[in-house]
């Protein structure tokens, strides 16, 4: 799973019959610590997340297809399945 | 899911049996601030996607799941076409 920040989403009519009813969400990906990589991925949503939570997606097709459909074997590659509270992290010396 | 632009079409005469009448696309992926962001793919199209139009692929095993039934070698595959520039939101 990687760690990313929800910046917004995206909204296309015309597409995959598995998408229908699902929300898109355009996400940065972060590192621990909270900074930006730079990097956007798209995601569905699982959660009911919302624009700047920090969330854990799932990038592996099975389960998240499955978390964001209900069922697996759809053309989702990317799912958010988790609002991320906080991150503890081992302080460097 | 990347977000991405479509920026050409491939025409490939000799492919796999299963790849044809499929519509391959050129497609760069974007940020969110639709800025090109890593290199070119070539996606199979599963959405009827034309040239210049903004859309999302989707990558791996599960590119081939819109073509079941068929068995499609595909890796990348177009699976929506989002309806404007502007209905990227961010913040």
């Amino acid at each position: 799973m990687i760690l990313a920040k929800v910046l917004g989403n995206v909204v296309a009519t015309q597409k995959n019959h598995r998408y229908d009813n699902a929300r898109v969400m355009m996400c940065e990906q972060i590192t621990p610590e909270g900074e930006g990589t730079g990097h956007t991925v798209l995601a569905l949503d699982a959660v009911d997340s919302g624009v700047g939570d920090t969330v854990l997606i799932v990038q592996e097709g099975w389960s998240a297809s499955t978390t964001a459909t209900g069922k697996a074997g759809a053309a989702i590659d990317s799912a958010i399945v988790g609002v991320v509270d906080y991150i503890d992290l081992l302080e460097e010396e | 899911m990347q977000l991405a632009r479509v920026i050409g079409t491939v025409v490939a005469t000799i492919k796999n049996d299963s790849l044809k009448n499929r519509k391959l696309m050129v497609v760069q992926s974007l940020n969110k601030d639709l800025k090109p962001q890593g290199k070119p793919m070539v996606a199979v199209d599963a959405a009827g996607a034309g040239v210049g139009e903004l859309v999302f692929w989707c990558r791996g095993k599960e590119a081939s799941f819109p073509f079941k039934r068929e068995d499609t070698p595909t890796d990348c595959t177009i699976v929506a076409i989002v309806d404007s520039d502007s209905h990227v939101c961010c913040g």
